[in-house]
């Protein structure tokens, strides 16, 4: 088209202011989208977590806690459930299968977590996917441990290295259980999880290390070394949590009740995608907050582009009366000028589009080996589609607004050269 | 069919607004095809007026405006603004060009608008760009090392030449220039002239010229003061 062709040489003409509008544009657009991104794919990753199990069993507290310290290692736990409850739930006649979970110790600031052989067979992420070994196998004996993958790529461990486990959660801790160090016999394949920067230990290793100790200190002078650990009945007597598989789903909501009713503990079953879904709405207003302030950012984008078109538009009544001379009709002169503002935006929002994927491109083995969070690099989604209309259309509404002030220009000055 | 005279103007009225006094009064002026025609008057005289008037973007109060037998004010606005990209080309004061346009561009801007004018311009089985060189070539402007500079850099009398060229592209039937040698000194005016009434001569258009240069009259085969022809009762 003639008068977008025209648009094009008059921006072309004036590249340097335009190029700096393009480029708000641009950031502003690769904010929103980057969020966006960010957004669905922390969201995917949570969700991705945990797979195929239908509940999860913790103390009594609130379903997000425990969803948060049994699946995701964050936070901890406010109190423990007995082995005698864990038993008589993973026995019972509607289950499948069950896995304990024992937190609370740490190595070098990755959670360690006591479990038994059927973490390693009947725990599912992502798509219903199983765990698998990078190298080796489960533990078998006491002092054995398992690592995620990450923690093994972080801290350079190899198979059949020795390690302590140090007693709490922090970073730096400074009780180790360093009597009583486990092997490395197996690292798992990445998953994208928490699973990652867990390492795996068997519930008797945690009993072990935690034998001469008694409320959360060692005991002066009972020294009790790992041999002799072995010689004592290392059966838990608590465990923090354990997930749930049934043989049905349909009892879901019926092992539920029942455990939740349960009259010799207060424990609390949750279904996993539930607890997720309250997560959402806890965390979705926070989702909102940043979404609408990235949504500011695109607008304080557009009113730049606005602000330009309308201070070059007094010195540019000139070219209007002499388009209006040559045949130019006034609508004409609000498409070249809409059409301007329309072309800055769209060439913004490419650009935009650009830097977003370069910037995930550049950013993605980051923010995966420091917030296990992958970020694919695939086309836009249709939300982010939408988002894009959604800005190109406030664009062409900004850009309507310099245009029929030139139209207007163009009706009054009519042939009338103004300077 | 008899041949239409170029301008014929029958009791011209205008004011801008009603309530506001009539600035333009013409009972008869008539302009035949080839012409080339001189229209002196100071600023303030109503020649931009005149000018709009002919070129259809403003309407008159009374009275009609035909040209080239076309009762201008009574089409439609479109209508206006393509009678008059296919039939008239201008040439103003100064500062004619696009800024952003290169001079080719700026010279083959009318063909953008009339299709007419494109087919006319391509008639001879030359390219637009090939009549628009023709066109610079006679105003002594086909220099490429001009050409290519932007137009912002060229000199008064250049751009002028520039103007001109855009004007006769596609051989538009009237050329109205409105004070187009004002900026220039006395010896490119003569050049300037000169080029003019050859091309115009060449298309056969019919030139109006609008200046208050009373030295450039006598160059021309009519002239009319536009205040003996304004018959306002009062003078404004």
């Amino acid at each position: 088209m003639a008068i977008l062709s025209l648009a094009l040489k008059s921006l072309l003409n004036r590249r340097f202011t335009a190029s700096l509008v393009l480029l708000s544009i641009a950031l502003s657009v690769a904010l929103l989208l980057g969020v966006e991104r960010l957004r669905v794919e922390s969201r995917n990753s949570f969700a991705n977590t945990i797979s195929g199990t239908d509940l999860v069993v913790g103390a009594r507290s609130g379903a997000i806690n425990l969803l948060l310290y049994s699946v995701f290692r964050i936070g901890d736990a406010t109190n423990n459930i007995s082995w005698k409850s864990y038993k008589k739930f993973s026995e019972h006649s509607l289950v499948k299968w069950t896995i304990p979970i024992s937190l609370g110790d740490s190595h070098r600031g990755y959670r360690v977590m006591g479990t038994n052989r059927d973490y390693f067979r009947f725990y599912k992420y992502a798509n219903k996917r199983s765990l698998s070994f990078h190298q080796g196998r489960p533990f078998e004996e006491v002092y054995q441990a398992v690592l995620g993958h990450e923690v093994a790529g972080e801290l350079d461990y190899r198979m059949g290295q020795e390690i302590v486990i140090a007693h709490g959660a922090g970073k730096t801790s400074f009780t180790l259980h360093d009597d009583k160090p486990f092997k490395v016999v197996g690292i798992l394949e990445p998953t994208g999880t928490p699973v990652d920067r867990t390492v795996h230990v068997p519930l008797e290793g945690i009993e072990a290390i935690h034998v001469d100790w008694v409320a959360g200190r060692q005991v002066r002078g009972l020294n009790i070394s790992a041999d002799e650990a072995l010689e004592k009945d290392l059966t838990p007597k608590a465990i923090t949590a354990f997930l749930v598989g049934l043989k049905s789903k349909i009892a879901t909501f019926r092992v539920q009740r029942e455990i939740n009713d349960y009259r010799k503990e207060p424990l609390l079953a949750v279904l996993p995608g539930v607890a997720l879904q309250q997560l959402w709405d806890l965390i979705s207003v926070a989702e909102n907050a940043l979404l609408i302030i990235t949504l500011l950012v695109v607008a304080v984008g557009l009113i730049g582009i606005l602000t330009v078109m309308l201070a070059s538009l007094n010195e540019r009544r000139r070219e209007m009366a002499i388009l209006r001379s040559v045949g130019a009709r006034p609508g004409h002169i609000l498409l070249l000028v809409t059409g301007e503002g329309l072309l800055l935006s769209l060439i913004g929002i490419a650009a935009g589009l650009l830097l977003l994927y370069a910037g995930l491109f550049l950013a993605q083995t980051y923010i995966e080996t420091h917030y296990g969070l992958h970020l694919p690099i695939g086309l836009p989604s249709l939300r982010e589609w939408l988002i894009l209309v959604l800005v190109g259309t406030s664009a062409l509404i900004v850009g309507l607004i310099p245009g029929y002030r030139a139209y207007r220009y163009s009706l009054a000055d009519g042939m009338s050269i103004r300077i | 069919m008899p041949q239409t005279a170029a301008i014929e103007v029958k009791d011209l009225r205008f004011r801008w607004r009603t309530g506001l006094p009539e600035v333009l009064r013409i009972t008869s002026l008539e302009v035949a095809r080839g012409e080339r025609i001189f229209i002196r008057g100071a600023s303030g005289s109503g020649k931009s007026t005149l000018l709009a008037l002919l070129a259809g973007v403003n309407l008159p109060t009374g009275g009609d405006v035909e040209i080239l037998g076309e009762t201008v004010n009574r089409l439609s606005s479109a209508g206006r603004d393509h009678f008059r990209s296919d039939h008239i080309g201008f040439i103003f004061q100064l500062f004619n060009l696009i800024p952003y346009l290169s001079v080719m561009d700026n010279v083959t801007l009318p063909c953008r608008f009339s299709r007419l004018r494109k087919e006319k311009a391509t008639a001879s089985g030359n390219s637009l760009q090939a009549e628009a060189m023709r066109l610079l070539a006679h105003l002594d402007m086909a220099d490429e090392a001009l050409i290519h500079r932007p137009v912002v850099e060229l000199s008064v009398g250049q751009q002028q030449r520039v103007a001109t060229a855009r004007a006769l592209i596609g051989a538009p039937e009237i050329i109205i220039a409105d004070e187009p040698t004002s900026a220039l000194d006395s010896e490119m005016r003569q050049v300037f002239l000169h080029l003019l009434f050859q091309e115009c001569e060449e298309t056969g258009s019919t030139l109006l010229f609008v200046s208050h240069d009373r030295q450039l009259e006598h160059l021309f085969e009519r002239h009319i003061a536009l205040d003996e022809i304004n018959r306002l009762e009062q003078v404004v």
